[in-house]
């Protein structure tokens, strides 16, 4: 039922919560989508192309973070999540509301 | 006050989590992760919420506009600080062994969310776009 080394469990508690990172990733994407969207309204300006790089730095950091996690949650039985990467994510979501306030004011 | 500016120094020193009880079953851990990512998740929807109510209602007057976009901005950010506090205090009692965490936080969110709403069915009832 298991593979050599590895002490499968019956819940399946790292896969969901790997697929849970992966809904998470989804919905960042909308969202630096929508960033995207709102920063690139206008001619075009250098201002412009710098808030969108802003935006996909963001969402790359989220990206990585998310990926390592999902490769750790892989093994059988997975380390806990690290503070830093909690906070890591919690950083960009924040960094994306702080973007829109300052784009729309 | 002082608890609170304790959980945050938790935020930024995992070993001191770790210094505290024992090692909590590893499915526990991640159904609290879980739980974070969940909230994380509402924070992404009320920050996407913010710029979708800036985008796509260009017909709202202005103010009414950028409020409702604010509101929804602030809401989502303090959502996802809510949700590492949290997720630190659950992780924190696990291996204590105490009970996890109440919040009041739920009750305000849904609350505010419900306001929001309703504002939105009053705004479009009376009429307070700018027009076309």
């Amino acid at each position: 039922m298991s593979g050599p080394g590895t002490d499968r469990d019956a819940g399946l508690q790292p896969e969901r919560t790997r697929l849970a990172w992966r809904r998470t990733t989804l919905a960042s994407s909308v969202v630096a989508v929508l960033a995207l969207r709102q920063a690139l309204r206008g001619s075009g300006s250098s201002t412009e192309v710098a808030g969108a790089a802003v935006i996909v730095l963001i969402w790359l950091v989220f990206l990585w973070v998310a990926h390592r996690r999902i490769r750790a949650l892989a093994t059988g039985r997975p380390p806990g999540l690290a503070p830093r990467s909690a906070l890591a994510v919690v950083g960009c979501t924040v960094a994306l509301a702080v973007f829109a306030m300052a784009v729309i004011l | 006050m002082i608890d609170f500016a304790k959980d945050v120094r938790l935020w930024f020193a995992p070993s001191r989590l770790k210094d505290e009880g024992d090692t909590p079953d590893y499915r526990f851990s991640l159904a609290n992760e879980r739980t974070f990512l969940a909230w994380i998740r509402t924070a992404l929807a009320l920050v996407g919420g913010g710029f979708a109510v800036d985008q796509f209602l260009p017909d709202l007057r202005w103010g009414v506009r950028v409020g409702m976009a604010f509101a929804l901005l602030a809401v989502g950010a303090a959502c996802a600080l809510r949700a590492v506090n949290h997720w630190v205090r659950c992780e924190r009692a696990m291996r204590r062994h105490e009970d996890l965490p109440l919040s009041r936080f739920p009750v305000v969110l849904s609350l505010g969310v419900g306001l929001v709403a309703v504002a939105m069915v009053v705004v479009v009832l009376l009429g307070w776009t700018s027009g076309r």
